[in-house]
């Protein structure tokens, strides 16, 4: 798909000054990962396609309204022309192949793009997905990452060009797990385990953010994402672990509980299952594992999370 | 709903208005009970999606008694026939006939709240009130916003009998009134079956 | 005995809202005070609010979407300003208490009480005069629908002084606007203000389907209908088709919040999901509910002041028609985020973008109508063109958010801001000023000033690109709707632009009450006056009677032959009410029952909202008894007697061979 679009973008590229002369940062339009680029590329090939038809459009406004004014006596006037089948046939036509090629681009980059699919780009190539769990509390982001055993609030790490894998889901309102800068968005609902699947290719502190509003806290709720080299991630998991405090299910009601602009925090041992026991306490004790379709019950594991009300 | 009967004479026609009114009325109400059937469209469509989640609580299969919604479904439908006979007595101008049959639909009608109001005191004394799972909400919604209807419709019916007294006793005005109350009755009817079906049969199958 | 209503519920701690209180109380007191003084009480009460005449409710429904404008539009300005100060470090000076009440009030009523309002006063005034009526179906309905929506706005506005009003964005999304997690009034007033709203659109929905469909004047066949009424039309079967839906909808969120059920809850088995789908169901036909009379005005103003008929009449008509079906099966791209799969992705996202065919179909029969024209450069024709150049760029991102793949990072960004703000203002808002700068001299009897309305147009045409173009940047910068404060550069110089440009938009909004002041004061200046009911040479019915028209609008129900049958007997130079025999016409009486329903529903909100169910009960035994007693009253109808008729139809033709002889 890359392929086949890039030579495409390249020559769209003139139209991307306007937005670039801020001179800043436009997230959107300078990715740090495959499927980032990819919605950029979709997003400057659908303008362009579009700007061929809108331009003209505006273009042909002002000269008519122009031309045909009242003081312009030497413009031709037609006053009761208003059929032409040749001109219907163009205005219909038009719009209709324009939204034929956009249309085969929107279905063919709604399974490309699904966030459900894992990655299979060629940087990664051979590199074993990183699994984070995401649980979107009042206001703040809890990541959990059950094979290191460690969990993290505000504050996710990944190594770069390592699929990550995310499940993710909400004890509390509903909102939108976003890093503008890696790509597409999901929303995290209670109850629900929503999965995305990004990659960076390049180290750097990337913004992520709630993206769907979600009561007083909501300006505060962000988190830092940190790309970094295999090593570095390795004595980045090191440090979580030296971290004096830790998440199990006693520890939880309190890590969860509302708080605003709440701090980065460091969990060095995480109870197994956390995840899975926040689903379940909406669905009765129950949660359907996404790879085999099984139902499992959580109730024993979980009993202090049970049903508030 | 009462309102809409209550509209005036609106079509400013010129003199031949009369035809139009007696057309606008009882079309502009069946154009609302259109958009009734939207409301009550979107209310099944509620408990279709959400008709499993019983939330550990009790399932349809569990709480719903036949017998009762049997006969509650006997009430309504009988209520229509009396109804259309009370119908016929109107256009015949037979006040007496008319009220008559007017107060056997009246205590039918009355007959269904009742029996549906003790399911739903049945129910809650159970513990499967609206407030117990998703399941519970969409039921009660549904079946008691058709039960609302109802109660309109029986305050209307109560209303048209007294103005049968008046002088604007089978005017063309009143005769609007009573086809509009009559469609709508009918509808009542036709939604009824559906939650029956849908609701209750759909249930405990 | 009051619920939860308590003194504490009046915001005595927020300043911004005392002032706003102490200026609302100094006005309502000058303005009630002016009418005690000019005696008139009893005229407003017989000729206005008791009315049922359609003209009138019309007129009362655009005022009511002016003033609605104005609230609205200083949440507006209270938003971009504190974005403009909340940054790195400092928290503005609205907390985010107040700051997520503004913004959900700031959708609502620019929603529910502005464009609602102005696109329902623009139908009532344009639609029975375009189709030869004389009022509509069913006027008391009319004027109890008028009555709903105004308690409603008065309702919303109560929450600035006494609770709070909703924190949870303008749709309301659960679970947030649960119990649970919104335990305040606020929800409540929303939902009591949009459901009573609700039920007077509804009404309208029916009233004005009803009309159009029965009252057409003899021979107007649905290929006759002029395009306005057209648009009108496929409005009120939208409205009839998803209102019920809102009105279910609603009323499950007030029962989880009320009565504890578990529609939408997070626990109990609720379905967020549900609450989504049914909201957009709604939500996705209402913009096009809003638009389309918008499209309609622009084909009207087009097609008179380009001196031509309308270009490709029948296939507006198809494409009113396809965009109407088309915007049922499209809801779902509001929420492509949600997991939903690709299939159902791909589905909405070219479904949606499907309805850019008709659209853009749209865009090019204007184009044509001008084409080979003679335009005439008025200030009505300057948001026309300032209509078409900002809605095909509001067109253009809307598809591009259609994508599924380029929504993944544009949804609620402010990308998704700039759109719809794009498309509603350049579409929906620039195209209710134009109606109300182009009808205006028929139901008042004078024209608009022109040089404050073509201010007013440069003013709001540049504010918007200066107000809503940094927001589109901001979204490629990743920025998120509903901050209410943040720590990034970028941001902040987009932030600070668009706060300027918002300034610019509330200097147009002055040039707009300048100029309704203007013309009133002018209103007698011989080129003001309108004395031929026909001050723009157009085409269609409304135009053919005395502006002001009578109460009965038609002195002679006008004979149909083809479209724009005016345009036609201009050109023939007879009219089709000469030769005619006057005869008495049969016309509604005025009733206060619509004002007393409206007033009990109000209190019914109000004691709801707060839990007093002992006046919440009263009113609605206030209803109901209202009702009742209007059905038993008899006394609803008079005749206008001929000579009455015959006395403003002299005047008519003789203002107008003045006219002529000049």
């Amino acid at each position: 798909m890359k392929n086949r679009l890039m030579p495409r973008l390249r020559r769209l590229l003139p139209l991307t000054p306007a937005l670039l002369l801020t001179g800043c940062t436009v997230d959107l339009l300078d990715p740090r990962g495959p499927v980032g680029l990819e919605n950029r590329n979709v997003i400057l090939i659908e303008l362009g396609v579009m700007l061929c038809i809108v331009i003209p459009v505006i273009i042909m406004t002002l000269v008519f309204a122009w031309k045909y004014r009242e003081s312009n006596s030497s413009a031709e006037y037609l006053p009761n022309w208003d059929h032409s089948t040749k001109i219907e046939f163009f205005v219909w036509g038009v719009p209709a192949v324009v939204i034929v090629i956009l249309g085969a681009i929107a279905i063919w980059t709604s399974y490309t793009l699904d966030p459900y699919r894992p990655l299979h780009s060629a940087e990664a190539a051979g590199r074993k997905p990183l699994n984070v769990e995401v649980v979107a509390l009042d206001w703040k982001w809890l990541f959990i990452y059950p094979d290191q055993g460690i969990a993290t609030v505000n504050q996710l790490a990944v190594p770069v060009d390592t699929p990550i894998n995310f499940r993710i889901t909400s004890d509390s309102v509903m909102t939108s797990f976003f890093i503008p800068r890696l790509g597409s968005q999901i929303y995290a609902m209670a109850g629900m385990q929503t999965q995305l699947h990004l990659l960076a290719s390049a180290p750097g502190d990337y913004r992520g953010e709630a993206a769907h509003y979600s009561g007083r806290g909501f300006s505060d709720m962000k988190f830092r994402t940190l790309a970094m080299t295999d090593d570095d991630f390795n004595q980045w998991v090191d440090k979580v672990k030296a971290s004096p405090e830790t998440l199990d299910a006693a520890d939880y009601p309190q890590v969860a509980a509302p708080q605003e602009a709440a701090p980065v925090r460091y969990f060095a041992h995480v109870e197994p299952n956390l995840f899975d026991g926040i689903v379940a306490k909406y669905n009765n004790g129950t949660v359907i594992d996404k790879s085999t379709g099984q139902v499992l019950h959580m109730q024993s594991a979980m009993s202090d999370m049970q049903m508030k009300e | 709903m009462a309102n809409i009967s209550a509209t005036p004479h609106g079509t400013a026609h010129g003199i031949d208005d009369h035809e139009h009114h007696h057309t606008n009325n009882v079309f502009g109400f069946w154009v609302y009970l259109m958009t009734d059937c939207v409301l009550f469209g979107t209310l099944f469509a509620t408990f279709a999606v959400l008709r499993t989640q019983f939330a550990g609580g009790p399932t349809g299969k569990e709480l719903f008694e036949l017998n009762g919604v049997g006969l509650e479904t006997a009430l309504l439908l009988l209520s229509s026939i009396t109804f259309g006979f009370g119908m016929l007595s109107a256009y015949a101008r037979k006040q007496g006939a008319m009220l008559a049959w007017l107060a056997v639909t009246f205590l039918l009608g009355l007959g269904f709240l009742v029996l549906e109001v003790r399911e739903f005191a049945h129910l809650i004394h159970e513990g499967a009130g609206p407030d117990r799972s998703a399941f519970l909400s969409a039921f009660f919604t549904l079946v008691a916003t058709h039960g609302l209807h109802v109660t309109c419709g029986l305050i209307w019916i109560v209303v048209l009998m007294v103005q049968s007294f008046s002088s604007q006793a089978f005017s063309t005005r009143y005769m609007d009134k009573l086809q509009c109350l009559s469609l709508f009755w009918h509808f009542l009817d036709i939604v009824w079956i559906c939650v029956f079906t849908f609701v209750y049969l759909l249930s405990v199958i | 005995m009051l619920g939860k209503l308590t003194l504490s519920a009046i915001p005595l701690d927020v300043p911004i809202l005392v002032g706003t209180f102490t200026g609302v109380v100094i006005v309502a007191l000058a303005v009630l005070g002016a009418i005690t003084y000019f005696g008139k009480w009893g005229y407003l009460w017989r000729e206005w609010l008791t009315s049922v005449d359609h003209k009138r409710l019309g007129i009362m429904y655009i005022v009511l979407a002016l003033v609605m404008l104005f609230r609205g539009f200083a949440d507006a300005i209270m938003m971009r300003s504190q974005l403009a100060l909340a940054y790195a470090g400092n928290p503005g000076y609205l907390p985010p208490h107040h700051y997520d009440q503004i913004f959900s009030a700031h959708g609502t009523i620019m929603i529910f009480f502005m464009a609602m309002a102005f696109m329902t006063g623009l139908l009532n005034v344009i639609v029975p005069l375009q189709i030869g009526a004389r009022d509509v179906a069913f006027p008391f309905l009319n004027s109890l629908s008028f009555w709903m929506t105004t308690i409603s706005a008065v309702l919303i506005n109560v929450s600035l002084f006494i609770g709070e009003f909703a924190q949870c964005g303008w749709l309301v999304y659960p679970p947030l606007s649960e119990q649970q997690f919104s335990p305040g009034v606020g929800v409540d007033y929303y939902i009591w203000a949009v459901q009573l709203a609700g039920v007077g659109t509804l009404l309208t929905g029916v009233n004005f389907f009803v009309t159009i469909v029965k009252m057409r004047a003899p021979g107007m066949g649905w290929m006759q209908l002029p395009v306005f009424t057209w648009t009108a039309f496929v409005t009120v079967v939208l409205i009839m088709a998803v209102f019920p839906v809102l009105t279910v909808t609603l009323a499950e969120l007030a029962l989880d919040r009320y009565l504890g059920m578990h529609f939408f809850t997070n626990y109990g088995g609720g379905s967020v999901q549900l609450y989504l789908s049914l909201i957009w169901t709604w939500g996705h036909p209402e913009v096009y509910i809003l638009v389309l009379p918008a499209f309609g005005v622009f084909s009207e103003i087009t097609q008179t002041f380009s001196r031509k008929p309308l270009f490709g009449y029948r296939v507006m008509v198809y494409a009113t028609l396809a965009i109407g079906v088309l915007s049922f099966i499209v809801w779902a791209h509001h929420f492509f985020t949600m997991g939903a799969g690709p299939n159902v992705n791909a589905f909405f996202g070219v479904a949606t973008m499907i309805i850019a065919v008709p659209t853009g179909v749209k865009i090019f029969n204007w184009l044509f109508t001008m084409y080979k024209g003679r335009i005439q450069f008025n200030g009505i024709m300057y948001w026309v063109i300032g209509f078409m150049i900002t809605f095909s760029i509001g067109g253009m991102t809307g598809v591009m958010m259609a994508m599924p793949a380029a929504d993944f990072v544009l949804h609620n960004s402010l990308f998704l801001i700039a759109h719809f703000h794009n498309v509603i203002i350049g579409g929906v808002y620039f195209g209710y000023v134009a109606g109300l700068n182009f009808w205006w001299p028929k139901v008042l009897g004078f024209k608009m000033n022109e040089s404050w309305g073509k201010r007013a147009f440069w003013c709001w045409f540049i504010g918007f690109y200066l107000a809503f173009v940094p927001l589109y940047i901001a979204g490629f910068e990743g920025m998120t709707r509903r901050m209410n404060h943040y720590d990034n550069a970028d941001w902040h110089v987009q932030m600070l632009i668009a706060s300027f440009g918002a300034a610019v938009i509330a200097v147009g909004v002055v040039c707009q009450l300048m100029q309704i002041y203007v013309s009133i004061r002018d209103r007698n200046l011989p080129e003001s006056r309108d004395f031929t009911g026909d001050p723009w040479n157009a085409r269609t019915l409304e135009w053919s009677i005395s502006s002001p028209p009578p109460a009965y609008n038609f002195a002679v129900v006008p004979d149909v032959h083809g479209l724009d049958t005016f345009h036609t007997e201009k050109q023939i130079g007879r009219r089709s009410y000469e030769g005619k025999t006057l005869t008495p016409i049969h016309m509604p009486k005025n009733t206060a029952a619509g004002f007393f329903v409206g007033a009990f529903s109000f209190v019914l909100g109000f004691s709801a909202i707060w839990y007093i169910w002992w006046l919440a009960a009263l009113a609605l035994i206030g209803i109901f008894a209202t009702v009742i007693l209007r059905s038993f009253n008899n006394d609803v109808d008079y005749y206008v007697p001929v000579s009455e008729i015959e006395r403003d139809q002299a005047k008519y033709v003789r203002s107008l061979t003045a006219q002529a002889a000049e």
